[in-house]
This record gives C-alpha cells, structure tokens and sequence, in this order.
C-alpha cells in the first residue's frame, strides 16, 4: 500500500522538526509526529498516495464480491448462468468496471513502488513525474476495461 | 503504555517484503486470470470448473488467497495506525484502532476459508 510508512514522497509521519515551542519536546524525544493533512496543501504525489489506498480499501470490501461470483459460478451448471445474467445488467457491469479499475489503479501504482524500491524515480521530480504516468497508463487501461466490459 | 505491538511481526522491514512478495504474486494471478477471460469470450461452464478444478491453477489459486491475506493485513494495518490516530478520534483511538483492525484480521479469514471452500468444492 503506497504513502505512509515506506515512501520518502508522502509521508504522513515525519521526524519532529524542532519549531520554537517543541523544541523541548524534540530534544526530549525524537518521535514521529502525524502530520494534519487538512491543513497541508497536497502535491500530485499525494493524490496517487491516497488513490492508491483508497483503491486497496475498495479492493479489500470488493473481495466478499468476488469471492460470492466466484462460489456461484463454480458452485453449478444453473449458478454459472446466473451470474452470466447478472453481469448483463447495467449496474453489475457498473459495479464490476468499478473493482476492475480499483485493480488497475493500485496495480499500476503498485508497479510504480516496486520500480521505486529499485531506487529510481526517487527524487521529487521523478516522484511527480511517475505520479502523472501511473494517472495516465491506469486511466487508459480502465478505459479499455470499460470498453470490453460492455 | 504500548500502543503498536498489532503488525505481523514487529519488523517493519519484514512486513514490508511480505508487502511486495504477496504484490507479485497478485499482480501474477489477475493478471492472468483477466487474460484468460479476455481470451476465452463464450465461456461455458465446464471449461470454467475445470480451468478452476486443475491440481496447478488449485495451487495457484491458493497462493493467491494467502497472499490476498497478508497484503490486505498490511494495508489496512498501515491505514488504520496512519488515520484511526489520537489527533483524529482523541483518546478512544487505540480502542477504536484495535477494533478496527480485528474486524479487518476477521474479515480477512473469513474469506480466506470461504476461498478455500470454493477452491475445494468444485
């Protein structure tokens, strides 16, 4: 799952910087603090941080109806039809082309961490700049998906 | 008071690569999964059952729900200590947290049995 914890780009915990009145408080302990992310302008780094956790929750509740087309569709000859006739339905489509891009958002975000751990693409720039590609290769392939789900 | 003992295996380093090897293995299986949809339009049900049924895609399918497992667990670990924080709910936050994170823990085995019911019941 991107942001937080492992990435240098958008992190939501920091190292206390000593300001005049935690100066105490910093040389005391240097413990992370939360940063309040309603008070901070976000960068586009930030945005495909937090779509790509928003899509991993999405993915996380979207497993109960995966697993459930799954059951029925293997379950029997009858269950296989019927969820063929589900998907014909425009809001199970809906549905369905809405957990496929969650998939293929965190999947492209996903690869980006993966090429990042290899230690490319670290700086800020190639941060922005990775951000802007895995926007535009994700929102490609959830078009074509959308295309071929209907 | 200890607040942060609830990830797999107070290593962040190793949640971490359990994190990337469970992504693999992920990515792998959807991806191959969709390919096989992609390729097979006019699916019918027997080929469906015994795409599903062989001994491979069996262990394939398996890999595929413990690392669904671990990969969920870490995520919504890292999500619920970055948001469900005392700045964000005050002082019912480990409360609030931990709960949380149990009913994610649950939810997860559920399904992992559930999945194993299916992978089994063909």
């Amino acid at each position: 799952m991107g942001g937080g914890r492992y990435t240098v780009l958008f992190p939501t915990t920091l190292l206390c910087v000593p300001g005049p009145s935690s100066v105490k408080e910093a040389v005391k302990s240097q413990r992370p603090v939360n940063l309040d992310l309603r008070t901070i302008k976000l960068p586009i780094t930030a945005y495909t941080s937090i779509l790509h956790r928003v899509s991993g929750v999405i993915l996380f509740i979207g497993i109960a109806v995966l697993l459930f087309a799954l059951d029925t569709s293997l379950a029997s000859e009858e269950g296989f039809a019927r969820v063929k006739m589900y998907l014909s339905s425009p809001l199970v489509k809906l549905i369905v082309w809405g957990l496929l891009s969650a998939l293929l958002y965190h999947l492209v975000a996903g690869v980006r961490h993966l090429i990042m751990d290899t230690g490319h693409g670290e700086t800020l720039e190639g941060g922005k700049q990775g951000s802007k590609i895995v926007l535009i290769v994700s929102a490609v392939l959830i078009l074509l998906t959308g295309v071929w789900v209907w | 008071m200890v607040t942060n003992v609830t990830n797999f295996s107070r290593s962040g380093l190793f949640d971490w690569m359990a994190q990337r090897v469970s992504a693999v293995v992920l990515a792998a299986y959807f991806i191959f999964l969709l390919g096989y949809l992609v390729v097979h339009p006019g699916l019918n049900y027997a080929q469906w059952a015994g795409f599903f049924s062989g001994n491979l895609m069996r262990i394939f399918s398996l890999l595929a729900l413990v690392a669904v497992s671990v990969h969920a667990w870490v995520g919504m670990w890292t999500i619920s200590t970055d948001y469900l924080t005392p700045m964000a709910l005050g002082k019912y936050a480990t409360v609030v947290r931990f709960l949380f994170q149990a009913a994610c823990g649950i939810a997860m085995f559920a399904f992992f049995v559930w999945g194993v019911q299916i992978l089994w019941g063909i």
